[in-house]
Order: C-alpha cells, then structure tokens, then sequence
C-alpha cells in the first residue's frame, strides 16, 4: 500500500434520508495511509452512516469520493473498494451469518475466488493471529459477546484488506476482551478509522482523534489543560499533587 | 428450536454419506405416503422401526419427537370413525363410527409414524449443517439451501429477541388475559419481531456485500461415497422398490 498516500478522500460528501436533515453535511475527509485515526461523536451524528457511504452500502446524495486514488461513483467501482477496505460492524450478530466459524472466516476468501484449499489455510491462519486457534469448529451462535466480536474480526481481517473501519469495537466488551483488543489492533500494520465513545481505548489504539457533530468532521488537536478529580484516605491534609499545599508549591 | 443435540455420536447411520440419507429417506416417505395396503404400511413401519435402532436414538428424544405428529393423529381418531361414511362398526349415543374410518385412521397412523421414525433417524444422525451441505451436493436449488442455513443461523437471534422482548413486557407487570389489551401487545410483539428481523436481514446482507458477496455461497466440504454407503444405499433402494412392487400388485 501506498504509505503516507491519500487513500480515502471525501469531498463535500453529503447523505440524507428522505425527509429528514442530513446526517452528512458537506463533509470533508483525507484518510492516509499510515494512519490510525480515532473518530468521536454523538449518537446520531453520522459516524456509521459516514462508514456505510463509504463502503457503497448507502448512496451519497451529493459530493465526490476517491479511494485508492480513484473517483468512485458506479456499484462496480464498490466491488474493489470492499475487497480492500474492511469493516467491522457494531452488531457482530450482523457480521457472523455461517452456522461455524471456519466457514464464515473463509466465507470472505471464497468470494474473491480463492480454492476452498486456500480459503480454509487463510481461515486458519486469521483465527490463530488473533488468538482464536481451535475455534474453526465452534457455532456461531454459541459465542460469547468478547468472542463474536474478535471472530467478527478474524473474518474481515481474513480479506486481507488494507485498510479497517471498526464501528464501536468495544461496546458489550469486558476488560479483559477489550485489553485484548487493544493488543490485537497495537500489533497490526494497517491503517484504520476506529469509531468509539472511549476516549481511553483510542488513545491507546490511536495516533490522532477527530471529532464528528452535525454531520461534519473536525480535527480535535488543541490540548486543553484539566485535572483529575481523585479520592483517597487523608486527602484533606495537603500532599505532593495537591497544588495548594505546601508539597506542591514546591514543584 | 432445532436441536442438534446427538449429531457426534459413532452409529452406523450417523457416519453414512448424508446425501444417501435424504435419498433413501425421501424415496422410502413417499411410497408410504401414497401406499394403502396393510401389509406394504406394516412394513414400511418395521423398516422406520430397524433404522431408528441402528441410529440409535435416544428414547427421550424419540418420544418427544413423535409426541406432536401423534397428538394430531389422536385428533384423526377422534373424528374420522364418524365422519367417513362405510358400514357401522359401534357406536356411542347416537353417534355412529364406521369400519371404514377406523381403517383409514389406523393407515394414517402407522404411516406418519413410520415416515416421522426415518425422519427423526435422519435429523437426529445428521448435524443440520452437513444436510444443507448434503442438499446442496444434491443439487437443490441454491435459494432452498440459502434458506436453510439462513434459518438455522438466526432463528436462535430471533428466539432471542423474542424473549428479551417478553421479559421486558414482563417485568412492566403484563400478564396474558382475554382482553383487548393483551391482544393488542401480542400483536405489537409480534410486529416489532418482524421489523427487527427485517432490519436484521438487510444489515446481514450488507456485511455479506462488505465481504465480497455476489450471490452465490460455496462450501467447505466435501464428501465421498464409502462402499457402506453404496450397499445402504442399494439396500434401501430394493426395499423401497419391493414396498412399490407390493403395494402395485394389488392395485392390479
């Protein structure tokens, strides 16, 4: 992939249902490669439609998009960009439809045409980079919420794409699993756009944040100086972090 | 909901090649379906008898199983004795039940046990994944198998939402009466199932296009015909065919 290139770049991209306001507003996005951003927002201000608009699954109403370089207008041009674009979805009961997990992990694969030799060897080998050796056989359904999601994960991952789009990977997950997650997303050589309401779990996974509202995009760089509220035992009595003590003068 | 609770076990008709099941089993339906002769009916019946045997079925599973198609044939008793009209037979009151009946009950009852007999064999031998496999090896129709594993995949979600959706009727204190009330919030209940499964289908096959989905689903397996499954085959092709021979040569 072309580093540091421009690889998804919307301009004035808008989107709206019928009769209602729009969720995207002129919106303006340069993705490149390379990056690892994080995108914040309310609910509702167009952070799954914006994925979905640029997947091809809901038709833009106006604006121009270019990915991998080239304009993308007509159902073909999408053809390309799902092979090599994946996305996650918020609900993983969605995103696993095969009765097993092998076949859902290699359900990808077999539709870029890959021999159903090769498309098991990829299964495979996904499930076991994310840690989900043994699972080939297991019934979807009877996942657990922490391992629906990575299995989710394994099957976009099983594409190969360049780039991910990961819609609220965290939502239902428990420490531990999101932990995980974190580790799995630190440990990839890929660019993606996280969407999430937490703040922690992007700037673990992040190099920068934006912020969404009223169907646009911004850049959240200023740094903003604030305090931590804490509480422990004999906090009334001044203390090293306690500016107006003594201790803290000092510093 | 579907079980799938002894599809690991090591019978003898549990290792046969699936698409030798569903042949055998859909050949072996349909001539006790359309026969009529006792003797052929008999048969048909000890034949469900010896390949529940060989799968080894559990016996609680079996009984469950055949409790629902029996309910419905009790009701066949109840009411075809005195609604076929032939020769009086007895009689309770005024009410007259007839030879006729009573034979056609006793036809429909040991012909819907000796097809539910293979068919519980059938299911209960073969994971519902491999006989969609199996369906497709045999070449049905690539929609029919869609279906089928799609219902399989989300009847549990839909279940799910189901009870979700009561428990939150429940814990607002909604208890089923005969009012309109409770009509009216089963109606809704229902509705809500079917939007959410509408929903749920078309964000499905959005994940589906996201993954390259064009139509058409392959499979990972496959199978291969073992000698045991030609001479089951051949075996229950020669049963099926003496059950037609018999059946056709008192027609004639």
């Amino acid at each position: 992939m072309d580093k540091n290139g421009l690889i998804v770049d919307l301009q004035d991209v808008s989107f709206s249902y019928p009769g209602r306001a729009p969720v995207l507003d002129e919106l303006n996005l340069s993705f490149y490669g390379g990056d690892r951003m994080g995108l914040m927002g309310p609910n509702g201000s167009g952070k799954t439609t914006l994925f979905h608009v640029i997947m091809g699954l809901l038709k833009r109403s106006s604006g121009r998009m270019d990915i991998f370089g080239r304009p993308i207008n007509e159902r073909q041009d999408f053809r390309e960009v799902r092979q090599r674009i994946g996305l996650l979805f918020q609900d993983a009961d969605d995103q696993l439809f095969s009765p097993t997990v092998l076949e859902d992990v290699a359900f990808g694969p077999l539709n870029l045409g890959k021999s159903q030799e090769e498309a098991k060897t990829i299964a495979l080998r996904t499930l076991q980079s994310l840690g989900l050796a043994g699972f080939e056989d297991r019934i979807t359904y009877k996942l657990s919420g922490g391992e629906k999601r990575l299995v989710s994960l394994a099957t976009v991952m099983a594409m190969e794409p360049e780039i991910l789009l990961l819609d609220e990977p965290t939502t239902g997950l428990d420490e531990p699993t999101e932990k995980r997650l974190v580790e799995i997303l630190q440990g990839l050589d890929l660019s993606y756009i996280l969407v999430s309401h937490n703040i922690d779990f992007l700037m673990k996974t992040t190099d920068f944040i934006t912020y969404m509202s009223y169907g646009k995009i911004s850049l959240d760089e200023e740094a903003i100086p604030h305090t931590h509220v804490h509480v422990h035992r004999h906090g009334r009595y001044d203390h090293r972090h306690n500016n107006s003590g003594p201790h803290g003068k000092k510093q | 909901m579907i079980g799938a609770e002894f599809e690991s076990g090591e019978s003898f008709v549990q290792r046969l090649d699936p698409r030798v099941k569903i042949v055998a089993v859909l050949l072996f339906s349909v001539v006790v379906a359309v026969s009529n002769r006792f003797e052929v009916l008999l048969l048909g019946l000890a034949v469900g008898l010896c390949i529940m045997l060989l799968a080894r079925v559990p016996m609680r599973q079996l009984v469950r199983r055949l409790i629902p198609v029996n309910a419905f044939v009790l009701f066949l008793w109840i009411f075809l004795p005195f609604t076929l009209k032939g020769e009086p037979f007895f009689s309770i009151g005024p009410l007259v039940g007839s030879h006729e009946g009573l034979l056609y009950a006793t036809r429909i009852s040991i012909k819907s046990n000796a097809i539910m007999l293979v068919l519980i064999a059938l299911v209960a031998s073969t994971s519902i994944l491999t006989l969609g496999h199996a369906m497709h090896e045999l070449r049905v129709p690539q929609k029919i198998v869609h279906l089928f594993f799609f219902t399989y995949r989300y009847i549990h979600v839909i279940y799910r939402e189901y009870l979700r959706s009561v428990n939150a009727m429940k814990v607002r204190g909604f208890r089923p009466r005969t009012n309109v009330h409770t009509y009216k919030t089963f109606a809704y209940l229902v509705g809500m199932l079917v939007v959410r499964s509408s929903d749920r289908a078309q964000r499905v096959h959005n994940a589906m296009l996201c993954r390259g989905f064009r139509g058409k689903l392959y499979s990972l397996r496959q199978f291969s015909m073992k000698t045991a499954d030609v001479i089951s085959l051949v075996v229950m092709l020669a049963i099926v065919v003496t059950m037609g021979v018999l059946e056709w040569i008192r027609m004639v």
